[in-house]
């Protein structure tokens, strides 16, 4: 072997610290049930569900939340939600939030759907349920592929990606463009918050917490419809290593669907 | 010999680790790395070096929720050798 490689001193992790420590953080959100699921390794869902999760339990709303969820991947992590659920149909998650929201006008709602169920199945619940203004969260976790039933090209698939029928690439004159929801949303008169966020880094997670708690926020002041659409690691359906996922996000996904807060206070951020 | 400090130390769950690697390359201190053994259902799983900073960076990129996170009240310093396994 060339060159010299320092052995690293391995210390022990399979116990709490012996010396005076506090702890900053635990494995799993409060409003976690259980540590398990059969999500794939390196999968970005159970990320962006944790700072949802951590973000309601920061406003103090766990026992006013419902949520309502829509089908895909993260349907099998509802197990592990300590949280009043809803089961949607295919897409129709915003129309149940808006339901539930009418009747419950205290109640926090927000549903959960990726890009296949919101932005294909289901895109004009979520497109009406802004444009009236509904006083609700939806929340979209976006990888561009639809994951649970094969790995196929969703309408948020950015050119160029990779998915199991577009193995060359998303090719425009073929396949058509991608939706960009987030920005499609903002620009309706209904919305009050639309932002995106990654959970390709820690300070990207960080980040998308923030924006759920902004959105939860402008919720509860009642002002409108408010969006939170995070972008997460798919590197299953995106043929990468799980240890690319982070990369690939963030550099063809996160080039079209750019990260940010797009729409703060029913004002646009950007031009 | 060299002293190295650790500020904060992590509780790994190894057992329900499926070996993405997402935390490598997020520990801004660098000082977790991937195990040469396989945990209970066949995967490697990270294994702590000193220098931990408490963070956190780890517990936010982690799919499987699988690091709690301390911070030590008075820094922690190891001794740490510098062997070179190189011939």
């Amino acid at each position: 072997m060339k060159g010299s490689m320092t052995h690293r001193m391995k210390l022990d992790t399979a116990n709490p610290p012996a010396q005076a420590a506090r702890q900053k953080g635990s494995f799993a959100s409060g409003l976690q049930l259980t540590t398990d699921h059969d999500l794939c390794p390196g999968c970005g869902e159970p990320v962006a569900l944790r700072a949802l999760l951590d973000a309601v339990e920061t406003l103090g709303l766990a026992q006013r939340t419902i949520g309502v969820v829509g089908i895909g991947c993260y349907t099998a992590l509802t197990s592990m939600i300590d949280l009043d659920l809803i089961q949607a149909l295919h897409g129709r998650a915003p129309s149940l939030a808006t339901g539930a929201k009418r009747m419950r006008p205290d109640a926090l709602l927000f549903t959960l759907q990726g890009d296949g169920d919101m932005v294909n199945e289901g895109l004009q619940e979520v497109i009406h349920t802004a444009a009236r203004g509904e006083n609700v969260t939806c929340v979209l976790l976006n990888n561009g592929v639809f994951g649970e039933t094969g790995g196929h090209m969703t309408a948020t698939t950015v050119i160029g990606q990779r998915t199991k029928n577009t193995l060359e690439g998303r090719d425009a004159a073929y396949h058509g463009h991608p939706i960009l929801i987030g920005d499609l949303l903002a620009g309706l008169g209904g919305t009050s918050y639309v932002a995106r966020g990654s959970v390709h880094d820690a300070a990207g997670v960080a980040k998308t917490r923030k924006y759920f708690e902004r959105a939860f926020e402008s919720q509860m002041r009642g002002e409108g419809f408010s969006f939170v659409e995070v972008l997460t690691m798919c590197p299953t359906g995106w043929f990468v290593p799980t240890k690319e996922g982070p990369g690939y996000l963030d550099e063809v996904m996160g080039s079209v669907h750019v990260t940010g807060e797009l729409k703060v206070g029913g004002v646009l951020k950007r031009d | 010999m060299s002293q190295v400090e650790s500020r904060g130390t992590v509780v790994i769950a190894v057992d329900r680790c499926k070996g993405c690697e997402l935390c490598i390359p997020a520990c801004p201190p660098a000082v977790l790395s991937m195990s040469v053994d396989q945990n209970a259902i066949g995967f490697a799983y990270p294994e702590l070096a000193p220098g931990c900073t408490g963070c956190g960076a780890c517990l936010l990129v982690c799919p499987d929720f699988c690091f709690a996170v301390y911070g030590y009240d008075e820094p922690v310093l190891h001794e740490e050798e510098d062997t070179a396994c190189a011939p």
